[in-house]
C-alpha cells in the first residue's frame, strides 16, 4: 500500500463509508486511482477490489488512468452548445494538437467532454484541474493554452479577473460570476448570521413549536417536487433510530440550474443555519452538506465559514448556547454525476457507493443515511426556513401565492441579455421572466422549463404561471431563440445527458432512453415515419416504472416538445403518407461491410 | 370458404421458431385444413406465386437479403407477424451490434480459431452474388411495419397455433398461462 493511500485512509479512520472522500484525495494527490491504489484501498477497508472499482467507475471525475498536467473537461449541455461551445472545442483542438477524449503528445493536456457544470449563466466554460473557467472565447483558450505550454500553474492561469461579490474574497478567488440580477426577499436579502437561532432561543422555541411554525409557513420543497417541508421533518422527528442525519442537497446537477452556487457563494451562512434549524427540529446532531464536484472550488471557503462558526459556537455543543443542542455539519463532495441529484442516491453516494438511486419505501426520513432517519433539503428550503424563523410566519405567507409561498430562485440562461440569478415571488408567468431578462418575445421560439425533465413550451403557453399549481420548476428556465435548431440542438441534446447519466439499474431508462434518442435521429435524418412520432409518445408511460425521476422524466425534452412543437417534428417528415415501409436506409446499413471486405454495394 | 394463405420465412434466425411451430403435433392435420402455405420451408416454395394472408417472421435482418425478403413479404402479405425473439428484437445475432463491423469479419475469417492459419491469403468473401452484412442487426418493425409480435425463444407450439388459429378464425386468442410464461 502506497503511503498516500494508507494516510488518506487513516485520515478516514479506515470507514469504508468515506470512500468518496477517500477517492477525491487520492486522486487530488496522485492525479489519477491506479490499480495499485484500489487493491490497497479494499484491503485497508476491508471490501472486495470490484466494490473499490465500481464507486470509481460510477463517477465522471475519477481517472483510472494517469492524466495530463492540464485536464479539460468542456461543458457540451445544451445551453453551452447555444452559447457557442463548439467554436471554443475547435480552438482547444487547434491549440493543445489533441482531439477530444484524448491527450496531447507531450502529456501536457487532455480534453474530454463533461455535461453541465452548473455556470450556464456564463457559457462556454470549462473545468480545468477542477477549477472553472468561465465565459471562454477563442482568444481566451489560445491564452490559456499558450500559458499551459510556459507551464504556469493552474491556480495563476487566468482567463477573467475575479468575480463579483465573495469570488472576490481570499477563500475563494474565483473567476466565476454570480449574476444576481434581482434580489428577493427570503434569500439575497441581509441575515444576520446566527440569528434564526437566536431566535430559537429568545422564544424558547420547542422542537415541535419549530415544526409547527414550518407547517405554519407553507413551504414546500424548492428541488421541484414541492413536498412539504414540515411534514417531511415530523416524519423524521417521529422516526425511530438513535442518530438522525440532516443532509443538505447541493448536488444541483439539472442542466440550466446554477442558483446554488450563487447562494453557496453569498449566504452560506443561511444554509448552515437552516440545517442546524432542521438538525433541532428532528433531533440530529449531524448535518452533511453534499456539493457537486464541479463546485470544487469552493471547498475551501465553504470549510472557512464552519471553522468561523466552530469558533462562534454556532456549531458544537450547544449551539448558540441552546441547552442540549449540539450539531456539526460536513460538508461531502461529489464526484460528477447527475443522478446523484435524486435523494435516495444521493445518501448512496455519501456512503461512497454508486449514486444508484433505492427503492422506497422507506423513505430517507425513516432509514437514510446508515440506515437512520434521514431528512434531505434543498439549499433553498433550509434558507427560507433560516429567513420565516427570523421574520416570522405571516412575513413570509405575504410573499407568492396561495399555495406557494415565499420566493423562488430562477436560474435563466440561453437567449436573454440578462443571464444570471432572480429571486422572484411565486406566481410569475413566463412573459414576466422573459421581460426581466431581456428576452425578446419576437425571437424567442421556446422556454425550457424546469431543466430537461421538465417542460419545453412554447410561446401560446408564455402566460402560464410558475407556480406548484401550474407549471412546477427546480428553477431552471432556459431560453432558445429561434436562430437555433430545437430538436438537433435542444431535446437531442437533453436526451444524450440522459443516456449518460443513467445509473443504468432499470432497464426502463437504460434501455428506453436509447430508443428514443435513435429515433429522434431517425426522424431528424429524414428517414422517420409519422408513426415513429407517435410511437415516441406512447412509450412514455414505460419510463415511469423507472425507480426515480431520471428514468420517469427521461423522455420529457422529447415528449414535450413533440406535444409543443409537433410541426417541427413532422417537417422532418419527407413521405407522410407511407404506411408499411420504415425509413431504412439500405445504403447507409452496408456502406461499412462493403469497404471492410472491399467490393461495391449492388443495390 | 377458400383456405387462409400463409407464408413464412427464416432470417437471421435458428428456424428454432419453425421447429416449435412443427411441434403442434396432431394438430399439424387440422393445420392442413385450416391454411394453405405459399411461400415457405414448410412447401419449399421459393417464390411468392400470389398475394398471401399471413406472413410469419422468422429472425431478424442481418444483410441485405434479409431486407429484400422482408420487404416481399410486406409487398405480398395482408398481415405480418414477428415470431420469436430474433425477429422482435435481433436475437442472438444482434449480440454483434456494437462491435465494429470490421472486428465482426476479421474475427469470422481472420483471427478465429477455425480460420486462424486456414485464410493465408486473407480473403474476405466480397463477390457481389454474396448478400451485404449490415451495420447492425436489425429487428423486422425498424424495416417494415409489422401487425403483430409473438415473443419467446421459441414461443411455443401453442402460441403460434393458437395465434394463427385466432388470425384465420377471427376468434378471440386464447392466452393462458402456460402459453405465455418464460421461466
Amino acid at each position: 500500500m502506497s503511503s498516500v493511500v494508507s494516510g488518506v485512509l487513516q485520515e478516514y479512520g479506515n470507514d469504508a463509508g468515506r470512500l468518496m472522500d477517500i477517492l477525491l484525495d487520492i486522486q487530488a494527490e496522485n492525479g489519477y486511482i491506479s490499480d495499485e491504489d484500489i487493491t490497497g484501498i479494499a484491503t485497508g477497508l476491508d471490501m472486495s477490489t470490484a466494490d473499490v472499482e465500481q464507486t470509481v467507475s460510477f463517477y465522471h471525475f475519477f481517472a483510472r488512468k494517469p492524466m495530463a498536467k492540464y485536464n479539460v473537461y468542456l461543458n457540451n449541455s445544451a445551453i453551452a452548445v447555444l452559447m457557442g461551445r463548439e467554436k471554443i472545442a475547435e480552438a482547444f483542438e487547434r491549440e493543445s494538437g489533441c482531439k477530444f477524449g484524448e491527450v496531447s503528445e507531450d502529456g501536457l493536456i487532455s480534453l474530454e467532454d463533461c455535461a453541465d457544470i452548473g455556470m450556464a449563466d456564463q457559457e462556454p466554460a470549462a473545468l480545468i484541474n477542477g477549477l472553472v473557467f468561465p465565459n471562454l472565447t477563442g482568444f481566451l483558450v489560445k491564452e490559456l493554452v499558450r500559458d499551459m505550454r510556459k507551464g504556469v500553474s493552474v491556480d495563476e492561469l487566468r482567463a477573467h479577473g475575479l468575480g463579483d461579490g465573495m469570488n472576490n474574497s481570499q477563500h475563494l478567488k474565483a473567476t466565476v460570476n454570480n449574476n444576481i440580477r434581482k434580489k428577493g426577499a427570503v434569500i439575497f436579502s441581509e441575515y444576520q448570521a446566527g440569528s434564526a437561532l437566536d431566535k430559537v432561543k429568545s422564544d424558547r422555541m420547542s422542537p415541535e413549536q419549530l415544526i409547527e411554525l414550518v407547517k405554519q409557513s407553507g413551504l414546500r420543497g424548492r428541488g421541484g417536487a414541492g413536498f412539504p417541508t414540515a411534514m417531511k421533518w415530523d416524519f423524521c422527528r417521529k422516526a425511530q433510530g438513535e442518530k438522525k442525519y440532516i443532509f443538505c442537497n447541493a448536488d444541483e446537477g439539472e442542466p440550466g440550474t446554477f442558483k446554488d452556487r450563487v447562494i453557496l457563494t453569498e449566504r452560506p451562512r443561511l444554509i448552515f443555519d437552516g440545517m442546524a434549524l432542521a438538525g433541532y427540529a428532528v433531533g440530529a446532531h449531524k448535518g452533511i452538506l453534499y456539493v457537486r464536484y464541479e463546485y470544487m472550488y469552493m471547498k475551501h471557503y465553504l470549510e472557512s465559514v464552519l471553522t468561523e462558526m466552530r469558533n462562534e459556537g454556532a456549531l458544537g455543543k450547544k449551539v448558540n448556547g441552546i441547552d442540549g443542542f449540539d450539531f456539526e455539519i460536513r460538508i461531502q463532495y461529489g464526484a460528477g454525476a447527475y443522478v446523484c441529484g435524486e435523494e435516495s442516491a444521493l445518501i448512496e453516494s455519501a456512503e461512497g457507493k454508486r449514486g444508484e438511486p433505492r427503492d422506497r419505501p422507506p423513505f430517507p426520513v425513516e432509514k437514510g443515511y446508515r440506515g437512520m432517519p434521514t431528512v434531505i433539503n434543498n439549499v433553498e428550503t433550509l434558507c427560507s426556513v433560516a429567513k420565516l424563523v427570523t421574520n416570522g410566519v405571516e412575513w413570509f405567507k405575504s410573499l407568492g401565492t396561495g399555495q406557494s409561498t415565499g420566493t423562488k430562485l430562477l436560474s435563466i440562461s440561453g437567449d436573454v441579455k440578462y443571464p444570471g440569478v432572480y429571486e422572484v415571488e411565486w406566481g410569475f408567468s413566463i412573459n414576466d421572466i422573459l421581460e426581466m431578462s431581456g428576452g425578446d418575445p419576437a425571437t424567442v421560439q421556446a422556454v425550457q422549463v424546469g431543466g430537461p425533465s421538465g417542460s419545453c413550451v412554447g410561446p401560446n403557453e408564455f402566460e402560464r404561471t410558475i407556480s406548484y399549481e401550474d407549471l412546477s420548476t427546480g428553477g431552471s428556465m432556459m431560453v432558445i431563440g429561434e436562430q437555433h435548431d430545437l430538436l438537433q440542438d435542444v431535446v437531442l441534446n437533453f436526451t444524450e445527458f440522459f443516456i449518460d447519466e443513467s445509473c443504468g439499474s432499470c432497464s426502463t431508462c437504460r434501455a428506453l432512453a436509447v430508443m428514443y434518442k435513435k429515433t429522434l435521429e431517425k426522424v431528424l435524418s429524414g428517414g422517420g415515419r409519422r408513426k415513429d412520432i407517435d410511437a415516441m409518445l406512447s412509450w412514455s408511460p414505460i419510463g415511469k416504472a423507472s425507480r426515480c425521476g431520471l428514468g420517469q422524466t427521461a423522455m420529457n425534452p422529447i415528449c414535450t416538445s413533440i406535444k409543443n412543437f409537433r410541426y417541427l417534428y413532422e417537417g422532418h417528415i419527407k413521405n407522410a403518407n407511407e404506411q408499411y415501409e420504415g425509413g431504412f436506409d439500405i445504403a447507409k446499413a452496408v456502406a461499412d461491410s462493403c469497404e471492410v471486405v472491399g467490393r461495391r454495394p449492388n443495390l | 370458404m377458400s383456405k387462409a394463405v400463409v407464408a413464412t420465412t427464416s432470417m437471421a434466425g435458428c428456424f428454432g421458431c419453425h421447429m416449435s411451430f412443427l411441434d403442434i403435433d396432431e394438430r399439424i392435420l387440422d393445420l392442413i385444413e385450416l391454411v394453405e402455405f405459399n411461400k415457405s420451408p414448410i412447401d419449399d416454395i421459393k417464390h411468392f406465386t400470389k398475394q398471401c394472408d399471413i406472413g410469419l417472421l422468422e429472425g431478424g435482418c442481418a444483410n441485405s437479403e434479409n431486407v429484400e425478403v422482408l420487404k416481399e413479404f410486406r409487398k405480398h402479405c395482408k398481415i405480418l407477424v414477428s415470431v420469436g425473439e430474433c425477429a422482435l428484437m435481433g436475437g442472438l445475432p444482434a449480440m454483434r451490434n456494437g462491435i465494429p463491423i470490421k472486428e465482426c469479419i476479421d474475427e469470422a475469417y481472420l483471427n478465429a480459431p477455425t480460420t486462424k492459419n486456414c485464410n493465408p491469403d486473407r480473403i474476405l468473401p466480397n463477390d457481389d452474388e454474396l448478400p451485404m452484412l449490415l451495420d447492425r442487426v436489425y429487428p423486422c418493425h425498424e424495416i417494415v411495419k409489422i401487425d403483430y409480435f409473438l415473443p419467446g425463444c421459441p414461443p411455443r407450439a401453442d402460441l403460434i397455433w393458437n395465434a394463427l388459429y385466432a388470425l384465420v378464425t377471427g376468434d378471440e386468442l386464447k392466452l393462458p398461462y402456460e402459453v405465455f410464461k418464460y421461466d
